[in-house]
């Protein structure tokens, strides 16, 4: 029994829901309270220990009614028995266990034969699609099919009319015996491998360059990128008060302990109040980096859903703000309508500072942080650099996150090169995983001070 | 822990016992609620219970109490909620009269030794009195696990507190034992029942989620809202509470900000009950659903609809 918890917990972990080594021996001891004789309290209990969210909760049912189905074996001797035959004479076939399995034994027996032969095969190893006639084929051996098929080659070969009768009947037991292998595999694949594959194309999506992701991993990339935001807020929302350990403020230290005669039994020490973040987003949606602009903008949404005080803005020929698109509509409504409203024009950088001058320029202030999303091409219009001077000067700092690589800087109609020196970061961008880690160094930053 | 000093093992011997145990102060528990009680129980692990708000939570740890007969200890957390206010507090005035009791008599003690060194010798013979539970105020953390007989811990609304005091109650839910710098570590006589609520304010931290069971109370099916209605709202007319819950039950279908729960439903049962309703109508609906509905846009969304739903909820 205990191998068929710890398998059941392998196919938890596979379904994602975190088992540590302490959820291990919980699962264990609930077990030894409760038994496996009740179905309903054992799913009940197991569930309460292991799975730790809502979401969990879900995920751990479903996973439980797949693991505890032993789909009952067809009964095939119903079919039989409409044509009745006489029983196979079992000295032929003692040379084969597993023939006399079939021929003989229980259907519940052939069960508990199969999953023993699975333990012993590995079946629950199971990674890929492509594995289960591999696993299949390993399983079949351990229960002594190769045994089996001499034993019918051999009676085939016998030329008596009780051999082959046996081997015709042990033949279509053989293809009982596969189909039932492979419903096995089958369902062991779906426990422990089914999103093994998609766990795979996530790890791939995160190295990929944000320009060459696909329209049809959208949906997946939303996922990984709300996951990555979420981790980056809970890290850095939370810490807002920072004490100065050892530093005593005597001033409230007085006034609290005036009740003790201003003897000081309880101290009070200082303490620094960390602002909450305040990040002005621009993001460039241009024809020029139109294949990543779709990611960026997405980056830019799950921000927006776990950073309170974000402002964002989006340009191409001209700037506008999305903040209220972002805030307020579904992810897949809004992108395109601010890609609709905005996006895909060519590029003046110049007219899009202008416009932000114009307008947000008085929001900036020494406790903002600028992060710029664009690739720095500016169409061989004019690049205001006296404005991008003027935001480096009246803002905390300025990040500016570009999807080409550094080589490419300064060539052709790029004023990267220029527009740097009046950044405090100029850094390249072009996958989810590099997003994440130029995120959490800006929070690291911004918390310190 | 003997059978005779622990209420809670005592009455906790099965799931079903809980069930029906929790049945008789009121409580109508599904299966896994009670299984999760059970296995707290057994494996001698706090429950962390997650839900929205209204739906039984701080109620689960309430009627536990009653139902085992122990003290239930309820700590409110709440945002710069620290040690000293849910674990342990000196006595400050007491030791401030004890030094000057001190003052007063140490002449007299010291009378007779020559010397500082002598004197100082004398007063390390008495024992450290000043930083002796004497002086201790236990507050609830301290106060639940010095219970003679166990008792029934709740700590409300945990997601409401700072990350640095959940860090610090993972002692607590872990080794049920306190550490007190001045004394030394104090632990369990009996071990509490402890049930934690969140409201799923913030995501609460791995390290404590893997010390506590983890229950998820979800709204309510019909049949057991009825239950619930009628253990709850004694004497209410039978016809009325299938209207009713099932009207709430339509209502928790539209596009709401903040959906009704059990809570309301008993509530808005009770007002009926009050009005002397035996059935619903759309006028009576109108006028109380502010017992239902808490914000001014679900207000507007659902009152075009109002007729319809409860021309629905009377066929039942």
């Amino acid at each position: 029994m205990q191998q068929t918890l710890t398998n059941f917990l392998r196919a938890l972990r596979s379904m994602e829901i975190p088992i540590s080594p302490a959820e291990t021996i919980d699962a264990h001891r609930t077990v030894d309270a409760v038994g496996f004789a009740n179905r309903t309290l054992l799913r009940d209990s197991l569930c309460v220990a292991l799975a730790k969210s809502e979401e969990e909760v879900g995920k751990f049912d479903e996973c439980f009614d797949k693991f505890f189905t032993r789909e009952e074996f067809r009964d095939r001797r119903d079919e039989e028995s409409r044509q009745p035959e006489d029983p196979v004479d079992p000295e032929l076939i003692a040379d084969s266990p597993l023939a006399q399995l079939l021929m003989e034994g229980s259907e519940s027996d052939l069960a508990q034969a199969m999953e023993r032969a699975a333990g012993a095969s590995g079946a629950a190893n199971i990674r890929y699609a492509t594995q289960r006639n591999l696993f299949n084929r390993r399983m079949l051996d351990q229960m002594g099919l190769r045994q089996m098929e001499r034993l019918i080659a051999a009676l085939n070969r016998s030329e008596t009319s009780a051999g082959t009768a046996a081997a015709q009947r042990l033949e279509s037991a053989r293809e009982y015996l596969f189909e039932q292998a492979q419903q096995y595999t089958a369902r062991q694949f779906e426990l422990y491998a089914q999103f093994a594959g998609e766990q795979l194309r996530e790890e791939f999506l995160v190295k990929t360059s944000l320009s060459a992701v696909e329209l049809r991993d959208f949906q997946r990339m939303h996922r990984i990128v709300r996951r990555m935001a979420r981790k980056l807020a809970t890290r850095y929302n939370r810490r807002r008060k920072h004490t100065k350990r050892g530093v005593l403020d005597v001033r409230r230290t007085l006034r609290r302990n005036m009740a003790y005669d201003g003897i000081p039994f309880e101290t009070v020490w200082k303490d620094t109040k960390i602002e909450k973040p305040k990040i002005v987003v621009i993001c460039d949606v241009s024809q020029s980096v139109a294949a990543a602009a779709r990611f960026l903008l997405l980056f830019l949404y799950s921000l927006n859903e776990v950073i309170a005080s974000l402002r964002s803005f989006a340009f191409s020929g001209r700037l506008m703000e999305i903040s209220d698109i972002l805030e307020h509509k579904t992810v897949e409504v809004a992108i395109p309508e601010v890609l609709e409203k905005i996006g895909f024009r060519p590029t003046d950088y110049g007219q899009a500072f202008a416009d932000f001058d114009d307008e947000f320029m008085d929001s900036l202030d020494r406790n903002t942080k600028v992060m710029i999303l664009g690739d720095g091409r500016t169409n061989n219009t004019d690049p205001r650099i006296d404005l991008m001077r003027r935001m480096h000067d009246r803002s905390k700092s300025v990040i500016w996150l570009n999807p080409e690589p550094e080589p490419f800087w300064g060539t052709g109609d790029s004023e990267m090169q220029r527009y740097r020196t009046f950044c405090h970061v100029a850094t390249t961008c072009s996958t989810v995983q590099d997003l994440e880690r130029i995120i959490d160094d800006v929070l690291k930053t911004y918390f310190r001070s | 822990m003997t059978a005779s000093t622990d209420p809670a093992a005592q009455k906790i011997t099965s799931v079903e016992a809980i069930t029906e145990g929790l049945d008789s102060v009121g409580y109508i528990a599904s299966h896994r609620i009670a299984t999760s009680v059970f296995i707290a129980q057994n494996l001698i692990k706090p429950i962390l219970v997650e839900g929205s708000a209204g739906v039984g939570k701080t109620e689960l740890a309430l009627s536990t109490a009653n139902w085992l007969g122990l003290p239930l200890i309820r700590m409110q957390c709440y945002e710069g909620l620290d040690e000293s206010k849910a674990l342990y507090e000196w006595k400050y005035g007491k030791q401030l009269l004890y030094t000057q009791i001190l003052k007063d008599k140490m002449g007299d003690t010291l009378a007779g030794t020559d010397g500082l060194d002598a004197a100082m010798e004398k007063l390390h013979g008495f024992s450290d009195l000043f930083f002796s539970e004497q002086f201790l105020e236990p507050r609830p953390l301290l106060k639940a696990l010095r219970q003679k007989h166990g008792a029934v811990l709740l700590i409300d609304e945990i997601d409401k507190s700072d990350e640095e005091f959940e860090a610090f109650l993972l002692e607590v839910l872990s080794a049920y034992q306190v550490s007190i710098p001045e004394i030394g570590t104090i632990s369990a006589t009996v071990t509490p029942l402890v049930f934690l609520t969140s409201n799923n304010m913030r995501e609460m931290g791995d390290a404590l989620k893997r010390r506590c069971l983890h229950l998820f109370i979800p709204l309510p099916d019909e049949k057991l809202e009825r239950r619930i209605v009628t253990s709850r709202v004694p004497g209410i007319d039978e016809r009325l509470t299938r209207q009713l819950v099932s009207f709430v039950q339509m209502l928790r279908e539209q596009d709401l900000k903040k959906l009704p729960s059990i809570s309301e439903t008993i509530d808005w049962a009770r007002v009926l009950m009050l009005l002397n309703a035996d059935t619903l109508d759309v006028d009576m609906v109108r006028n109380t659903l502010n017992v239902l509905l808490k914000h001014e846009q679900d207000f507007a969304a659902i009152d075009k609809s109002i007729p319809e739903l409860t021309n629905k909820a009377k066929r039942y």
